[in-house]
């Protein structure tokens, strides 16, 4: 069930031939277009070793070829940072960026008490006027500051750079160091996160990476009750995602000392180099930090992924492993016993039905993986695949690390140069547990991307743009499609299903063993619904009724 | 909450979108026409995101997709390699090309950049038309895009010809069901008419077969091309009134009469609306319409009874603001705030002229309103009910009284798009809607539950 074994992954795709099908989306683009777009469309193929195809990603969308990407300020404000809720966000800059981000990624967050603080609801903009463009922002920045500190409060202040900030010179750090001289007992801080920066979303979260670090991380050595603490990183509670992972911790008695960044605070941030463990969920968008906490705090990091029950069973028996303990191995199992039964008994009643049909995902930076441990679950299988805003080493494991070619785009965001704390680095592992550990099925500070895992011959497609997904569905014509709501319509148009992987089409959980039940349903219910079957009016299929209309 | 005793310097919750989306979903409601916006694409993706959300539709914008290189060295090159790219994939008719704040604080020269871009293109193919508009945020809000996109287009396709007897009708940022609604009104009075834009089809579809990649449906170009010839333009919404609009393009270059008027909601702006379609037709209002009117007076009357002094918020944008204030003054309800995130400087006056002898009392007029605002406005109002987008509906959460969904964006409901405003029809939806908000609320809060009210 869970990983394919090498046999099943080397045996072909349903038969499709994806090198002529590759061919057929390139065929229609200019020459410099279908050049480019040839590297960033692969057939899978995993050799012996399992080593898979380059693929290029991480480039510049091809202006006028509309895709699913959005900017470097979304990237910061609102996925890394926005789903901590007591942190009041300011975007400094016209009206349109905040307001798009406002709310809209579905993030969810349970304030501890009345007394918390939670601003989720609101979305602050120093909504910039054509005199801040020619004379400078800066002051309207520091009197917004001084406006929300007054109303709020709060414990911080962040500060997002749009577009036009950076071509006007204003100092987004230069203002945030001075306010927070000011104001004393609120930390302020800033991004500079201005949209044309990097090539995706991606850029900005590494800039919010860095920023979170700098700032917070580490300002709290408060050390928590707990036997086995851990921090989740990359896990941003899209329709409650992290409250059934948090359910499960709880359970096994394991302390989550923070979330990067679903359902966290200030404070969580502040205080999350005190763990033993950070686990990975989004490699992408989060990564930065562990690698930083581990150099800096000596925390080790693995990567897990709590989609899909099987998944998170294994993840759940990970940490356990980490932490060689018999006790959380026992509860751990213990936990794994007693939500299986309802999970299988859904999955089987699905399976049946499901069985055989085929998915594409399109979506994101891990959640394109991550979703085909739930579809494989109940029989289904993804044909094709591919990240939004991903990079190589999503794709081909971190294996690749090493050679990476460091580009324009990537130079522009900051490295952070990082060394170990002289107080307080703390190595968690000796040397003879890291190898005990390397030697059993637990590999530390690893992630082997998402291609090894897909069957040779199926199609891996980096940033897909809307032109080719169009005529992916006239070749294939899949059961479902899992990507975001700016393809949904579209991909409906043509009689395919579309499940949305950013927000969930509004519902959820889907992670851990309660999501997956939610997500089997979900499933079963678009691939079999009946409503695609009326698309032909009774005159349209019956053309003697046809042949009396003249507009047929 | 706390309150401040001087105006705001930051916007907290917004009661506006930017410029560029309005442009986008003007250009939409033009037959083969794509958006494009020259800028980074967070704009188009963000854009997109939030038209499509609303009307459950395909919603495509193209970006030039600048880089921070562009930012410093100019846009040009991505945005003639985008218009390209477009034109050979889309099989675009029309390009609409809109700037954003960073083609904006960059200083790029679209038009020229365009006219080159023709050059280069010359002789090759016969390419789409493109069209260009300066949308800028930092100056305006996502209604001045919109109006600028409608002249932008006119100002750039309308040609003089042989004089037609075609209407040309620039509605305003209406729902698909009000276009859809229009187009019925000018069929029955027998004026062929010309509605731009007419998302109507474009941004409430039909499910299909096959998928087209631009949808059909607009304004056909053809048309657009020929509204210099047109007898008349009906050009609706009072914060136009004596602006640079498209409608008084017409008139300069072309002669073209203007008719202008309010936002035709509730009984009197659309009494207004019939009268002008009755004096450029020669007819009177036809039957069914008629018969619409006679049935709104009557359930005015009937409603009265459940709604009167009933004290309201209203707020979105500035011309929808204004139709929906005249209306709910003529039905009793006491309209206690309008307010807006734009700043036209002319909705206290439109306002005014709406509801002058129909109130005792004026409600508070306030442009350039966030949600923050409008919040500390309620405290001493204390309306029933709220009228407005979904944007509004914390508020209306937690003083616990309805909200009456209206305009763009509503992504916490089914059929924002078929949300009908204008019209006798339109008013009549109103009232219901407002009528049995009042009623299930009264029901609600009743300990007795009564089952006849
Ligand atoms: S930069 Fe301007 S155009 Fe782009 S989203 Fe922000 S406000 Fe809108
Ligand atoms: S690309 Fe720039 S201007 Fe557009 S939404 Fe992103 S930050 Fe705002």
């Amino acid at each position: 069930m869970d990983t394919l074994n090498p046999e099943e992954l080397s045996s072909p795709v349903i038969d499709i031939n994806a090198e002529e099908v590759k061919q057929e989306l390139l065929e229609k683009y200019p020459t410099k277009v279908a050049r480019k777009r040839a590297k960033q469309i692969v057939v899978n193929a995993i050799d012996l070793e399992g080593v898979v195809p380059e693929i290029q990603s991480n480039v510049r969308t091809t202006p006028g070829l509309i895709g699913q990407r959005g900017c470097t300020y979304a990237g910061c404000k609102g996925v890394v940072l926005g789903p901590t809720r007591d942190i009041v966000n300011i975007t400094h800059g016209p009206i349109g960026c905040g307001f798009y981000s406002w709310l809209t990624r579905r993030n969810q967050t349970k304030p501890k008490g009345p007394e918390d603080h939670n601003f989720m609801m609101y979305c602050f903009s120093t909504d910039m006027q054509e005199e801040q463009i020619v004379f400078g922002g800066e002051k309207k920045l520091k009197q917004a500051i001084q406006e929300a500190y007054d109303l709020f409060q709060p414990k911080a202040i962040g500060i997002f750079a749009t577009c036009p900030v950076g071509l006007i010179g204003d100092d987004v750090h230069a203002v945030a160091r001075e306010m927070k001289e000011k104001l004393g007992d609120c930390n302020v801080f800033g991004f500079s996160c201005e949209g044309y920066k990097g090539v995706s979303q991606s850029a900005g979260h590494h800039i919010a990476n860095n920023g979170v670090f700098t700032h917070i991380v580490g300002l709290d050595d408060k050390v928590r009750e707990g036997k086995y603490k851990i921090n989740m990183l990359g896990e941003y509670n899209i329709g409650g995602d992290a409250f059934e992972i948090e359910r499960l911790f709880e359970d096994c008695g394991i302390t989550l000392i923070s979330t990067f960044s679903g359902n966290s605070s200030y404070d969580n941030f502040a205080n999350s180099h005190t763990a033993d463990l950070n686990l990975i969920m989004c490699h992408r968008s989060i990564n930065y930090v562990a690698e930083m906490m581990e150099t800096k705090f000596g925390i080790p990091w693995i990567k897990v992924n709590f989609i899909g029950a099987e998944a998170t069973a294994k993840s759940l028996r990970k940490i356990a492993a980490y932490f060689e303990d018999p006790e959380l191995t026992e509860k751990v199992e213990e936990v794994i016993a007693r939500e299986m039964p309802a999970v299988e008994k859904v999955r089987e009643e699905v399976k049946a039905r499901c069985r055989g049909k085929v998915a594409m995902l399109f979506v994101g930076g891990s959640r394109a993986h991550h979703y085909q441990e739930l579809f494989r679950e109940i029989g289904m299988e993804t044909i094709a695949a591919g990240y939004e805003f991903a990079h190589r080493d999503d794709y081909e494991g971190r294996r690749v690390l090493p050679g990476l070619k460091v580009d324009a785009d990537s130079r522009n965001i900051e490295e952070l140069h990082v060394e170990p704390d002289p107080g307080r680095f703390r190595p968690r592992l000796s040397p003879d547990q890291i190898a005990r550990l390397e030697q059993g099925d637990l590999k530390l500070s690893e992630y082997q991307g998402m291609m090894p895992e897909m069957k040779s011959g199926s199609l891996v497609i980096d940033d897909i743009s809307q032109f080719e997904t169009e005529k992916l569905i006239e070749i294939f014509r899949p059961d479902i499609i899992g990507a975001g709501i700016k393809e949904k319509y579209v991909i409906q148009k043509s009689g395919v299903p579309l499940k949305q992987l950013h927000s969930y089409d509004y519902s959820g959980p889907y992670a851990g063993f309660k999501g997956a039940i939610n997500f089997y349903r979900e499933i079963d219910r678009m691939v079999n619904s009946k409503v695609w079957k009326y698309l032909k009016a009774p005159w349209q299929e019956h053309p003697e009724l046809a042949a009396k209309y003249v507009w047929e | 909450m706390k309150r401040k005793s001087e105006p705001y310097v930051s916007t907290t919750n917004a009661c506006k979108l930017c410029k560029p989306l309005g442009a986008c979903l003007a250009f939409r409601g033009i037959e083969g026409a794509v958006p494009f916006l020259h800028g980074s694409q967070g704009c188009a993706t963000y854009m997109r995101r939030y038209i499509i959300s609303h009307f459950r539709e395909p919603m495509d914008i193209a970006s030039s997709s600048l880089g921070e290189k562009n930012a410093v060295y100019g846009g040009g090159a991505n945005l003639k390699q985008g218009l390209h790219n477009v034109m050979t994939k889309y099989g675009a008719r029309l390009i609409g090309v809109a700037t954003t704040c960073l083609t904006e604080t960059i200083g790029d020269d679209v038009p020229m950049i365009v006219r080159k871009f023709r050059q280069e293109k010359k002789g090759r193919e016969r390419g789409p038309e493109i069209v260009t508009v300066s949308t800028p945020s930092y100056a305006g809000t996502h209604m001045e895009g919109f109006h600028a996109a409608v002249k932008a287009v006119v100002e750039q396709l309308a040609r003089a010809g042989a004089a037609t007897e075609a209407v040309n009708l620039l509605p305003g940022f209406v729902s698909p069901a009000d276009i859809r609604y229009l187009r019925e009104i000018f069929r029955d009075f027998e004026i062929p008419g010309i509605i731009l834009p007419d998302f109507a089809d474009t941004l409430d579809g039909q499910a299909q077969v096959d998928y087209e990649k631009i949808p059909a449906g607009g304004t056909p170009l053809e048309a657009i091309k020929r509204m210099g010839a047109s007898r008349a333009t009906v050009e609706l919404g009072r914060t136009l009134f004596s602006q640079e609009t498209a409608g008084q393009v017409l008139v300069e270059r072309f002669d073209v009469p203007l008719h202008r008027l309010g936002t035709p909601i509730g009984l009197r702006e659309t009494d207004a609306f019939f009268q002008i379609l009755e004096q450029i037709s020669g007819r009177p209002a036809p039957e069914p319409h008629a018969g619409e009117r006679g049935r709104l007076l009557d359930a005015y009357v009937d409603g009265h009874k459940y709604i009167f002094g009933q004290k309201a918020v209203v707020y979105g944008e500035e011309d929808l603001v204004v139709g929906l204030t005249a209306f709910l003054a003529e039905i009793g309800v006491r309209p206690v705030l309008c307010a807006s995130g734009g700043g036209s400087g002319r909705l206290a006056a439109a306002i005014a002229a709406v509801t002058g002898g129909l109130l005792p009392e004026p409600p508070v007029v306030r442009e350039g309103m966030d949600f923050y605002e409008i919040s500390e406005e309620l405290e001493a109002l204390e309306p029933d009910l709220l009228i407005g987008h979904s944007k509004g509906y914390h508020l209306a959460r937690k003083r616990g009284i309805p909200l009456i969904r209206v305009g763009f964006p509503i992504h916490d409901r089914f059929g924002g798009q078929r949300i009908l405003h204008l019209g006798y029809r339109g008013a009549q939806s109103l009232l219901d809607r407002i009528v049995n908000a009042i009623l299930e609320k009264k029901q609600e809060d009743s300990r007795v539950g009564y089952g006849y009210l």
